[in-house]
Formats: structure tokens, C-alpha cells, sequence
């Protein structure tokens, strides 16, 4: 494999961990709060949709972002009253929603534009394109630093920036913070929190809501930027592997950026290699698609370090009396 | 005391649970422009008024017996079993070894070889995540989450590299041979004037399921195993206090559900396609925790609902046939279902039991 081979397998990892990455740092909101989300998928499937046929509608793929985070919105606050409010297993609620999300984009989708479940196709300002970063240009035929410039770092939808650029907010918001370190508390151990004055309801809400703002960017991303219009079941599992991904990464940032780009790096081999071979056997094609799943069960197991979810997670907090 | 009554708790909540789930969804219809009445005329008439569509809502319902017990036993010991797809699949395989590498002598000891294959499969499939949420203690949900999408591989893996017959081009086992066919509906029931059930794959493994439903309400209701493991499911520290192991009575159950999941790959696998396909369990496994929803985890509601489900589900069809409503509309009740009857029982409840309070201090 020679280098600019390389540089490419590297940017369509980035390319495809992005939307792991929006899924994953939303998930981690959610479940540092204690309120467990198996509905990335679906809220990612419902704001991919939305965005795609709004920004269709509209031509612009801004308007289409904001109809796709209003989308999962919507779902995330079913998942609230029904995890926060009305105290429902959140694992049931969370499989609801991705029921809910597969079914009501290709309903919406046929009855809107009748082409088989799907949008038409996006053009021009209707999509996020690529952002050159300066002088991309000038420096690309310097060796080594230049594909790795103009190649690698230029040229992404700003969403994949956003979504980069998240991994430290995130950090900073979570670890130092006020409003993170209630966060943390309040999926450790919510009746501390509740004692010390601050509103459990309300931190969990503010919880699934940044979960939902980051599903829908990442949904809008997979329609608007990284493909040109939406498709059913276009997410393809990715809510699931960003679960993953959250575990595989013990619920921190900085690591979920790491598992997130190992499993972008897991889809761009697949998508690009028909046959691997390591050490001369060759390796099957579902091997590689399974990987992330095995590697995450492995991690649960705790045999290669302990994965432990917050203490307070997937349960309803009931205020003592 | 109990705030509400039996009867409420068993049928009055999720009967509005579904009334709601039927409203929402009669809205969704009007929103996409379609009579509601209409097509659930329409449905009615697809599903229930011929006998060619009992016979499909009948092969659906055998699906959603089998999936729904699984997820109801795991629920009975407080676990959420939502890999009933891949143990499913997993079962498929096993049946397919079964049917292809056994030269039965007759149909009716080659589904005996089948479910016991299909049970161990799905058993197998069962055993590593309730391992490792027994001894180690990694979320059951997660785990099992996993392993549908691991058994996906390992199946595509299997039916193009390994299982499929020379020269074939899309990813399935060769046929089964004859022996194996299983008598449908209409082998069964029709006589020599008229023929019943034309062209619906109904087959013998429905009265299998109806059995299990039995069997699973034996075992729970009326052994000791059934009795440890609801006393799990309620307290663990209480379970364990009276000498019930947890590790044992977690694997136990998991390992039950596992089997009745990939039970239902007999019906699928070896009574309608008569080989194994890719994707066989279409979506069956999931739809199975809504029956176990709205059967609240009894076997004579998971009975009724799996029923239920059986309807939609050829309902849909003919829906998506005759009108413009695609299949999807099913996938949206289904989410509601699981929503009001699931995650938002106490939206229902809750009400419900300040009602029930406040008649019985006037009374």
C-alpha cells in the first residue's frame, strides 16, 4: 500500500467516523446523565430524512440541518417523557423510537415524494460541500505534508469539522464545567444532586436534548453531506456501532474520538478492500463488518479493561419522600 | 393492597394502550392522505375473511408466538432479551443442518430433529451474552444487541462461502429434500370439494407454538424452575436470600428464551421456504417484544397478541398491495404499540389507578 493509498483510506475513515462521532459524544450526554439511549438510530434515521427532504424543498442545506435536529428533537423529548417523566424503561423506549423513526421516514418519504422511500437528489446549496481550508492549493504537491494538508485535513463538509470540533467542547463541558459535573453527578448518583438543590428533571432533559441536537446534525451529515439525499434505512446500523463505540471508549470523550475513527477506519477498509489478507489468510468481508460488535462484547466482558456505565443509568429517579 | 384491580391490570391497560396505539395510527393514515376505515376494512378482509388469509395471518402468529414467549420468559426473570433475532437466525442454521444432513424418514420425526436443532442453536446463540451478564455483569441488552448483528455476519458468511450449493447464485442453502416438507394448513384441512388455505404457508408448527404457549405457562406458573425465576425477577437480593443462585437462574432463563426464539426458525426456515435464505426472520425477533409487551408476558396474551400482530402483519400486505400505503405502516404501529404498552405504561396507568383509588373511597 503506498502512501496516497493511505491517505485516502485515512480520509474516508474520517469521513465515515463522523457521523459515529455525532452519535457517539450525543450518547454520551445522554447516558453520563443516567438516561440510557439505544434510540441513536432512529432519531439519526428520522433527522436524516428531514433534512434531506427540507433542504430538497428549500435548497438550502441549512434549513435542511435545522429540520433534521428539530426531527430527532421531537424524538428525544418522547424518550424523555417516557424515561424522565412517566419513569418507562428507557431500553423499551429506546426501541420504540427506532420502530418509530424506521417506519414513519418511509411513510413520510412516499407520501411526500412517491420514489420508493426515498428523496430526490440534492444538488448544489441544497448539500454541505467541501470546504477547502487556505492555501489547500499551493501546498498540495509538497511531499508527504501535502497530500496530509489537502488531501486528509481540507475538503470535509463543515460538519465534519463541527462534529471534530465537538470531542473538546465536549471534554471542557463534561470535566470543567459547572453544568458538566452536575451532569456526571446526575447519572451517578441523582438523589446527591437532588439534596444539593439542583433539578434532576431538569438536567436530564437538558441531557436528552443535546443528545438530540448532536443525533441531528449527525443525521444530516449521513443525507445532506455525506450522501445526496436520503434512502431508507440510510443509517445502516451506525447507531448501534456509535453505542458501541460510547462503550468500547467508557463513556469519555477523548477515547470515543479514538474508538469512533477505529471504526471509521473498520467501514473504510470494507468499503475499499474486496480481499484481505493478514500474514497470507485471507480474511472474510463479514469478519471485518463484525469487528466492532465483537470487539465491544469482548470490552463488556472486561477482559481488556472494565467498561463501567454510569451507576444511575436506566433508571427513573423517584424523589424520596 | 393493590391500587387497581386484576382485571384492570391485565386488560383494561393495555387495551387503552392499544386503543391509543389504534388512534395515533389512524392519524398517521389520515396525514398520509388515506382513509383510515377504509383500509382497515380493507385489512379485515385481507386477513380474516378468507381462509388463504388465516393461513398467512396464522404463519405470521406462529413467528410472534415464539419470539413473544422468548422475550417473555426473560422478562418474567427481569432481563430484556432483544437478541431473539439473531438466536433466530442462529436457529434457522440449525435447521438447516438438520433438515439438509439427516436423512429423515418422515416429516413428522424430522421436525422433532428440527425444533430440538433450532432450540439448541438458539440456546447456543443465548448462552455467551447470559454468561457474561451472570458472571461478569455486562448489560444483557447491549450484549444481545451485539450478537444480532454478529449472527447477521456470521450467517451471510456462512451462506455464501460455506452452505451455499454449487453453481447458486443468490446467498441460501440448497432445498431441503422431500421428507422434510412440512403439511401446511391446506394439506391438512382441506377435502376433496374444497380447498382451504390456497397458497398460504400456515403449517404444522403453529399447533408446535400453541404448545409452547402451554407449555411456557407450565413452566413458569407451575414447576419450581418457573417459580425461581419469577421470584428473580422481582427481588434479586430476596431471590438469593432463599437460596436461589442468580447466575444459575439468569443463564436458566436466558438460555429458554434463546431456545424459544430459534423455535421459531422451524416454521420459517423449514415449513415455508423450505431452505435457508438470508434474512429469514424479518424483523420477527423485535416484533417479538411487543407481543410479549401486550401480552404482559403471559402466554395466553402473548397468544392473543402474537394474533394480533399475525393480522397486521398480512393486513399490511394487502394494504401495501391494494392502496398506497407502503408495508412501513406496520413498522409504526408496531413502534407504538411497544411505546404505550411499553415505555409509557404509566402514562396510561398512573390515571388509572388514581380513578381506581378514588371509586373505592366512595364505595
Amino acid at each position: 500500500m503506498d502512501f496516497l493509498t493511505l491517505i485516502e483510506l485515512l480520509d474516508s475513515t474520517v469521513r465515515s467516523a463522523t457521523p459515529l462521532l455525532l452519535a457517539c459524544l450525543a450518547g454520551l450526554y445522554s447516558e453520563r446523565a443516567g438516561i440510557f439511549d439505544i434510540g441513536l438510530e432512529g432519531k439519526m434515521l428520522a433527522a436524516a430524512f428531514f433534512s434531506a427532504a427540507i433542504a430538497f424543498m428549500t435548497g438550502s442545506a441549512w434549513l435542511g440541518l435545522l429540520a433534521g435536529i428539530g426531527a430527532s428533537l421531537v424524538l428525544s423529548v418522547i424518550h424523555g417523557l417516557a424515561s424522565i417523566n412517566y419513569r418507562g424503561n428507557q431500553l423499551i423506549s429506546g426501541v420504540a423510537i427506532n420502530f418509530l423513526a424506521a417506519g414513519m421516514t418511509v411513510l413520510v418519504a412516499e407520501d411526500w415524494f412517491s420514489e420508493g422511500g426515498r428523496t430526490p437528489s440534492l444538488e448544489g446549496s441544497a448539500r454541505f460541500g467541501p470546504i477547502k481550508l487556505p492555501f489547500a492549493d499551493q501546498i498540495a504537491d509538497t511531499p508527504v505534508v501535502g497530500p496530509i494538508y489537502a488531501g486528509l485535513l481540507s475538503g470535509h463538509s463543515v460538519l465534519v469539522y463541527v462534529a471534530f470540533a465537538m470531542v473538546p467542547v465536549t471534554w471542557w463541558v463534561l470535566y470543567r464545567s459547572r453544568f458538566g459535573l452536575r451532569l456526571r453527578a446526575v447519572g451517578e448518583a441523582p438523589e446527591a444532586v437532588d439534596t444539593a438543590g439542583v433539578s434532576v428533571i431538569r438536567l436530564r432533559y437538558s441531557a436528552v436534548i443535546i443528545c438530540g441536537v448532536l443525533c441531528g446534525v449527525a443525521g444530516a451529515y449521513l443525507a445532506t453531506g455525506l450522501q445526496a439525499n436520503f434512502t431508507k434505512d440510510m443509517t445502516a446500523n451506525r447507531g448501534f456501532i456509535a453505542l458501541a463505540a460510547l462503550i468500547f471508549a467508557k463513556w469519555r470523550p477523548w477515547y470515543a474520538l479514538a474508538a469512533c475513527l477505529l471504526f471509521g477506519f473498520l467501514f473504510a477498509i470494507e468499503t475499499r478492500f474486496q480481499n484481505i489478507a493478514l500474514f497470507g489468510v485471507p480474511l472474510p468481508l463479514q469478519l471485518v463488518q463484525a469487528l466492532p460488535y465483537i470487539l465491544t462484547v469482548v470490552i463488556l466482558a472486561g477482559f481488556v479493561g472494565k467498561a463501567i456505565p454510569p451507576r444511575a443509568g436506566g433508571e427513573a429517579y423517584v424523589k424520596e419522600r | 393492597m393493590q391500587k387497581m384491580p386484576a382485571w384492570a391490570d391485565a386488560i383494561l391497560v393495555p387495551l387503552i394502550s392499544l386503543l391509543l396505539a389504534a388512534l395515533l395510527s389512524g392519524l398517521v393514515i389520515i396525514g398520509i392522505g388515506e382513509d383510515p376505515i377504509a383500509a382497515f376494512k380493507l385489512m379485515v378482509d385481507g386477513a380474516l375473511m378468507r381462509s388463504a388469509g388465516w393461513g398467512y395471518t396464522l404463519y405470521y402468529a406462529t413467528n410472534f408466538m415464539f419470539t413473544g414467549l422468548a422475550v417473555a420468559v426473560a422478562f418474567h426473570a427481569r432481563m430484556f432479551n432483544i437478541g431473539g433475532e439473531g438466536q433466530a437466525m442462529l436457529g434457522g442454521l440449525g435447521v438447516a443442518l438438520a433438515c439438509l444432513y439427516v436423512p429423515w424418514p418422515h416429516w413428522s420425526l424430522a421436525i422433532l430433529g428440527s425444533c430440538l436443532a433450532a432450540m439448541l442453536f438458539g440456546a447456543a446463540w443465548a448462552l455467551i451474552p447470559a454468561w457474561l451478564q451472570a458472571k461478569r455483569g455486562s448489560h444483557i441488552v447491549i450484549t444481545t444487541i451485539m450478537f444480532n448483528f454478529i449472527a447477521a455476519s456470521l450467517l451471510n458468511y456462512l451462506l455464501v462461502n460455506v452452505l451455499r450449493p454449487q453453481g447458486a447464485m443468490d446467498p441460501a442453502t440448497a432445498k431441503f429434500p422431500e421428507p422434510t416438507h412440512l403439511p401446511t394448513f391446506r394439506d391438512m384441512f382441506s377435502t376433496s370439494e374444497t380447498i382451504l388455505f390456497r397458497g398460504s404457508p400456515a403449517n404444522v408448527s403453529f399447533f408446535f407454538a400453541v404448545l409452547a404457549c402451554v407449555l411456557v405457562w407450565l413452566l413458569i406458573w407451575r414447576t419450581r424452575l418457573g417459580y425461581d425465576i419469577r421470584a428473580f425477577g422481582h427481588s434479586e437480593p430476596a431471590a438469593q436470600y432463599a437460596g436461589i443462585s442468580p447466575v444459575r437462574i439468569t443463564v436458566v432463563a436466558l438460555l429458554i428464551s434463546g431456545a424459544l426464539a430459534g423455535l421459531m426458525a422451524v416454521n420459517t426456515t423449514q415449513g415455508e421456504a423450505e431452505r435457508l435464505i438470508l434474512n429469514s426472520t424479518e424483523g420477527a425477533g423485535f416484533i417479538g417484544i411487543a407481543v410479549a409487551l401486550m401480552g404482559r408476558s403471559h402466554p395466553l396474551g402473548v397468544f392473543l397478541a402474537a394474533i394480533l400482530f399475525g393480522f397486521l402483519y398480512q393486513g399490511g400486505a394487502e394494504l401495501a398491495l391494494w392502496t398506497n400505503i407502503p408495508r412501513e405502516l406496520i413498522v409504526v404501529i408496531q413502534a407504538l404499540v411497544i411505546l404505550f404498552t411499553g415505555a409509557l405504561d404509566n402514562m396510561v396507568r398512573m390515571p388509572l389507578e388514581r380513578l381506581f383509588l378514588s371509586l373505592r373511597r366512595e364505595g
